[in-house]
């Protein structure tokens, strides 16, 4: 019995180590202080001045568009770039896999400061298409190693059926294949999302002319105590728990809803 | 079926151009300089000889591989145990406790360190904490603890996650067989437990040591401008003197560290992994 209170104790231990940092930026960008410990009362100061911050308004803009368009982009050329190397040979598929780690394993600074003097080289202006190719080419090495296992496990004679019986390659491709690998492109979606919405240290060497990402501006404003911070910092945990929270309970809902039908 | 094959050939192209080039271009720029008007650029090894040469450097790479070897043994010792009481739960309560060691980690980086700023400071919670006791207001930040507190806290759930999916995959027929042959609990977590999980720990110690001795945002928010680690060395050579050659060569020094840590780390993995294979 001692040993059980001893692990509940050690388990909320590290749940409140874990979520500490979180509520207190929460709580804390809703005070009326500027005070770091002292919670003054209710105020939505902070907020008002983050509304009123162009440059903070700016970076949470091109985060959300950043993140979405390479989320898109990726999610596509990922997907088919991992049908076409399942069909490749040994070869080229090992050797184009092995490249394709080469972002994951590399600490992010090392990718950085390779983009960054890949750009300085080709002398392209940094700014926001730099940053969007940077973020494209970090997520969709995630999209093919997501995608990858789940062509692995498919039956190969089932796509040769469908071209047997006059699918053309295209309606093989989204009759056959990708409606089999569903799952694997929204893990890798999933993934692309949240890397480039919480990327920073790629994003900071890339980018320039004034575009910043929500990390790039936390960074530059965090020299000073600024509880504005806060609540930029706030709104990026609140898109993120909502967009878990969709991801996680649609699927129940859904399934209830069948459950309701059968009925 | 050849049509599906040319699919690739788009990436393949890409990848060259964004990923294999940029690579280049780093070993390129850490083995030249400038050379005069007939050749534009000559082979040197100057950029690392002045890294070895200069003591702060020097420096700098004994604290970043300190600081990360600390984080990724405190991160082993606080991970484990949780992910194993974890792997002992109910399956409705894993799920739950998986989910809860996650969902920090979809949440930015730089917002939750940013975070420890407000707990750490000399008039944050943690110090109006400590003067209830009539202790402090102790200086946390820009030390080495802020620092490796915020490491700790960033990598700790790829550990914990690693080292409970290494777990729960375990077949618990071992355990019982292991206390049916008359191994006590203390025996047979050591003697099957543990080195079974020797996998995990090693994927948990790749996934924790790596960012954690290239990381240059954590010491800059926590350790002030005190605490200079290789990845702000790196940092500054890019964005504030452009001195790419030198800059370059760091990280070449740093990739060849990682590399030799990993290399050493799965040679660790051998023994105690082959032991668990005789089981």
């Amino acid at each position: 019995m001692k040993k059980h209170i001893f692990t509940k104790i050690f388990i909320g231990l590290t749940v409140l180590f874990f979520y500490l940092p979180i509520v207190y930026t929460v709580i804390f960008s809703f005070n009326s202080s500027r005070s770091l410990s002292v919670f003054g009362g209710f105020s939505l100061q902070w907020y008002q001045k983050m509304f009123k911050n162009s440059d903070m308004m700016d970076s949470i803009f091109y985060t959300i568009i950043i993140a979405v368009l390479a989320t898109i982009i990726s999610t596509i050329a990922g997907t088919v770039t991992a049908i076409g190397l399942s069909k490749s040979n040994k070869v080229l598929r090992g050797i184009t896999e092995q490249v394709n780690n080469l972002p994951i394993m590399n600490p992010d600074i090392v990718t950085a400061i390779g983009l960054l003097m890949l750009f300085s080289s080709l002398a392209v202006t940094k700014g926001f298409m730099t940053l969007l190719l940077s973020h494209i080419m970090f997520c969709i090495p995630y999209v093919i190693l997501s995608v990858m296992p789940k062509l692995r496990s498919l039956d190969p004679n089932i796509t040769d059926a469908a071209l047997d019986l006059g699918c053309t390659p295209l309606q093989a491709l989204t009759k056959v294949i990708v409606p089999q690998i569903t799952s694997g492109i929204f893990a890798g979606a999933l993934i692309a999302f949240t890397m480039s919405f919480d990327d920073f240290v790629i994003s900071y060497f890339v980018t320039g002319s004034g575009v910043n990402n929500i990390s790039i501006m936390i960074y530059t404003m965090s020299k000073r105590i600024n509880p504005s911070i806060n609540a930029l910092s706030t709104v990026i945990i609140g898109i993120i728990t909502t967009v878990l929270l969709i991801l996680n309970i649609t699927p129940i809902i859904l399934e209830k809803r069948k459950e309701k039908m059968k009925k | 079926m050849k049509s599906f094959k040319s699919m690739a050939y788009p990436y393949i192209i890409w990848s060259i151009f964004l990923i294999v080039l940029p690579m280049l271009l780093i070993v390129i720029y850490a083995f030249t300089k400038e050379g005069n008007s007939v050749i534009n650029i000559q082979f040197t090894l100057e950029n690392f000889a002045r890294f070895f040469s200069d003591k702060v450097f020097f420096n700098v790479l004994k604290r970043s591989f300190f600081i990360a070897v600390a984080t990724t043994i405190i991160c082993i010792l606080l991970g484990y145990p949780l992910a194993y009481v974890t792997a002992r739960m109910k399956p409705k309560s894993q799920i739950v406790m998986v989910f809860m060691v996650t969902i920090p980690t979809w949440i930015n980086m730089l917002v939750r360190t940013y975070a420890w700023r407000g707990i750490l400071d000399k008039s944050g919670i943690l110090n109006s904490l400590l003067g209830l006791f009539g202790i402090g207001p102790v200086q946390f930040l820009e030390t080495g603890f802020a620092v490796i507190l915020g490491m700790v806290y960033n990598f700790l759930p790829f550990m914990v996650l690693q080292i409970y999916n290494s777990l729960s995959k375990m077949d618990y027929s071992y355990i019982e067989a292991a206390s049916d042959l008359g191994a006590d609990r203390l025996h047979t977590f050591l003697r099957v437990t543990l080195p079974l999980s020797i996998p995990g720990v090693i994927s948990g110690i790749t996934l924790v040591f790596l960012p954690a001795v290239s990381s240059f945002f954590i010491p800059k928010l926590l350790g002030g401008g005190q605490y200079v680690l290789i990845g702000n060395v790196i940092e500054n050579q890019f964005l504030t003197s452009g001195d790419w050659g030198f800059g370059s060569a760091i990280s070449l020094i740093m990739a060849i560290i990682i590399i030799i840590s990993m290399h050493i780390t799965k040679k660790l993995d051998k023994d105690p992994s082959s032991e668990g294979g005789k089981l």
